[in-house]
């Protein structure tokens, strides 16, 4: 895949953006600020990210629960997942659930829930509504190692294939579902082997090497949006932190992480980046204080607002009556339809960012080449 | 106008919802070509072609779970499980994905799962199920069981049309009644949902029930009458979730003395929901102990003398009607 340089220092961006996120936090939940648990990527935004900015307008996204660099690369809001961790009522869920089950139809983002493998299915009616309606665009559906092991998965898949559904697979294979490691998962050694079982074209690729995971994703997303039908990329990453905050992961051996540690996905594109000296340490710094501000800015929002009022727990457990509108076409946010604004607020659906430069970096020296 | 049975009602109901609006497709297994096990859906195929009536694998979870992607879409999926006992292998796709989206989201997720429930057809226990009461416990979903052809085509177009996931349950005893068949009105109508209906008016105790029961309830108060010169009302609740209390409340405080009469299994089923109902808010109405005939708490059985056993039935309900008719 030819990036040009604005690309590259994008991708840059939001890995640090991702690890800045998730560092601040681990660090509010260690203050007692997040109320319930933290579960975090690290490690993972090589391949997060890199499948993500494989996408275009109109694609859709179904991330799970470690897929912050997704949320991100997507568009997500920085100050949303704030306000999701710290249990705001004006969090996406307005406070019903946390972690990063959020979501945004309109902009191509699908909520998922805590049984994982679950949101594969949901994936394939997405992609199964695009393909009735014609479209060249495609669904990302990454899931987990454990996940694999899931019949929702193998079902989706299977029906995936079937159906040839526009659905990029992405297995993001990072050692260990909670305690377990793989040996104890699965019997083979490349979870990619899993989609022959399907018909389905598939590869493995270091998942922590983001040219690399975007160069096998991008292939994949070739063949998908050729209307071939789905394609899998297992991606090999590790998952560097416990399975919550609260797992100190220590059934996982000191020499392994290490092992892992040195092939940091960011330290990686870092280098490769002054490498070829696209990173002078003006273009650093100054990634690194936007990064400071928007993680800033998403901690003093989300601080400042309001918790949800108990007297609002019974409310909106049934969607009102009213016409629906065909997500991603033409007149799908106007008012009149049930599902074009967040009906429980009045006010448009807020997982993704209002202000797209959040999520966007554009350098100065850039600009003026 | 010819009279139609209730298996056809449904299909009709689907026909006219997928003429009307190009939203609406059917999914499930052998649903297409074969037309469904219970030939259901004869000739959707035929008029609508495969991308909207979708033979898929043997895969519940596959096959709700797409629906939830498609109605979040903006679609109108109506999943069909090939008995309806299959929906506990798409069960967390219903309880954890469809139920909850709404509530935590702000995205609506209109779609409907139906099939086949009930027993009564030597089905044995694994396709004979009755499965209201796990997800009539749910919040998020709603649940409806017709009784009658009118309101099977009435209830299946409101469940189409409506913004939150429905479960319709059709009762497979009832699907070729000749007793049921009927003349439907020319026009476009729906039975909304929520909305109970009195079958049969009555002064001295109100029979509360629903689905295939309401025909055995209606058959014994008709014995209540000849024989014992007891007026029983028959409210057939159609809505499980959400449930017409004020129908069920206005019936019992103009009779005192209610009889709760279900298929499905005694403990924890909707029965006792409504007992609790009653309790709290007609205490010092009531006349009588708030009684219930359901299926002893045991699985569904086989061989016929233990169905006939397990099943309530017009003789079962008699007997309780008499009980609760000395008090």
């Amino acid at each position: 895949m030819q990036l040009e340089r604005a690309d590259l220092l994008q991708i840059y961006y939001l890995m640090r953006l991702t690890r800045a996120v998730e560092d601040r936090t681990r660090t509010l939940f260690l203050q007692g600020r997040v109320v319930g648990g933290v579960y975090t990527g690290q490690g993972h935004e090589a391949t997060s990210i890199g499948a993500a900015m494989t996408l275009r307008d109109g694609d859709i996204i179904v991330p799970q629960h470690r897929d912050l660099g997704m949320h991100l690369t997507r568009g997500g809001s920085p100050s949303a997942v704030m306000c999701q961790w710290l249990a705001r009522g004006n969090s996406p869920t307005l406070g019903r659930d946390g972690t990063l089950h959020i979501g945004d139809m309109h902009h191509g983002i699908v909520p998922s829930i805590s049984m994982l493998g679950e949101s594969l299915p949901v994936a394939c009616g997405v992609a199964l509504t695009m393909k009735m309606r014609k479209r060249d665009t495609i669904v990302m559906a990454p899931c987990g190692d454990g996940a694999t092991n899931t019949g929702p998965f193998h079902e989706g898949l299977n029906f995936a294939s079937v159906q040839k559904l526009p659905i990029v697979f992405i297995i993001e294979n990072n050692g260990y579902a909670y305690s377990t490691p793989t040996h104890k998962q699965f019997a083979i050694e490349n979870l990619s082997d899993r989609a022959k079982a399907y018909g389905m074209p598939s590869e493995h690729v270091d998942g922590n090497d983001v040219t690399k995971v975007m160069d096998a994703v991008e292939r994949a997303v070739k063949h998908t949006r050729s209307g071939k039908g789905p394609a899998l990329v297992e991606c090999k990453t590790f998952r560097v932190r416990g399975h919550s905050e609260a797992d100190r992961a220590d059934y996982v051996p000191p020499e392994l992480r290490e092992e892992w540690l040195r092939k940091d996905p960011i330290k990686r594109f870092e280098a490769y980046l002054e490498e070829k000296g696209l990173l002078p340490e003006a273009v650093k710094a100054e990634i690194e204080a936007k990064v400071k501000a928007v993680v800033d800015d998403a901690v003093s929002f989300a601080e400042s607002s309001p918790a949800p009022d108990g007297a609002t727990v019974a409310d909106y457990v049934y969607a009102p009556d009213g016409p629906i509108s065909i997500i991603g076409e033409p007149g799908a946010t106007d008012p009149r339809y049930v599902n074009a604004l967040d009906t429980r607020t009045g006010k448009p659906f807020n997982t993704v960012a209002e202000d797209a430069s959040v999520t966007r970096f554009e350098a100065q020296e850039v600009g003026k080449r | 106008m010819t009279a139609v049975t209730y298996l056809e009602a449904i299909g009709q109901a689907m026909r006219e919802e997928m003429r009307r609006d190009e939203t609406v497709f059917l999914l499930g297994e052998d649903v297409g070509t074969y037309g469904g096990a219970f030939k259901v859906n004869v000739g959707l195929l035929e008029e609508f072609g495969p991308e909207r009536v979708i033979d898929t694998p043997m895969a519940e979870a596959a096959i709700i779970g797409s629906a939830v992607g498609a109605a979040i879409m903006g679609m109108r999926p109506i999943a069909e499980m090939q008995f309806i006992d299959f929906i506990t292998c798409g069960f967390d796709q219903i309880v954890n994905m469809a139920s909850k989206f709404y509530w935590r989201s702000g995205i609506p997720a209109p779609m409907v799962i139906r099939g086949p429930s009930g027993g009564g057809v030597k089905g044995g226990p694994f396709h004979s199920l009755s499965p209201e009461a796990w997800f009539f416990h749910v919040p998020g979903i709603k649940v409806v069981v017709p009784s009658t052809t009118y309101d099977a085509k009435g209830l299946l177009k409101a469940a189409i049309r409506d913004n939150n996931p429905v479960l319709y349950l059709e009762h497979k005893l009832l699907y070729r009644m000749p007793e049921l068949r009927e003349e439907l009105p020319g026009e476009d109508y729906i039975v909304p949902i929520g909305k109970a209906i009195i079958r049969r008016p009555g002064d001295d105790m109100t029979i509360l029930t629903y689905g295939t029961m309401v025909h055995q309830s209606l058959k014994a108060a008709q014995t209540l009458e000849e024989e014992d010169d007891i007026s029983a009302e028959v409210l057939d609740l159609r809505s499980l979730v959400p449930l017409d209390r004020e129908a069920i409340l206005e019936s019992v405080k103009r009779t005192n003395k209610v009889l709760i009469v279900h298929e499905d299994t005694l403990t924890g089923g909707v029965g006792a929901e409504l007992s609790a109902i009653l309790a709290e808010d007609l205490f010092e109405y009531l006349d009588g102990p708030i009684m219930r005939v359901a299926a002893p708490d045991a699985p569904f059985p086989y061989a016929p003398p233990l169905e006939d056993a397990f099943l309530p039935n017009a003789d079962k309900i008699l007997v309780a009607a008499r009980k609760l008719a000395a008090y």
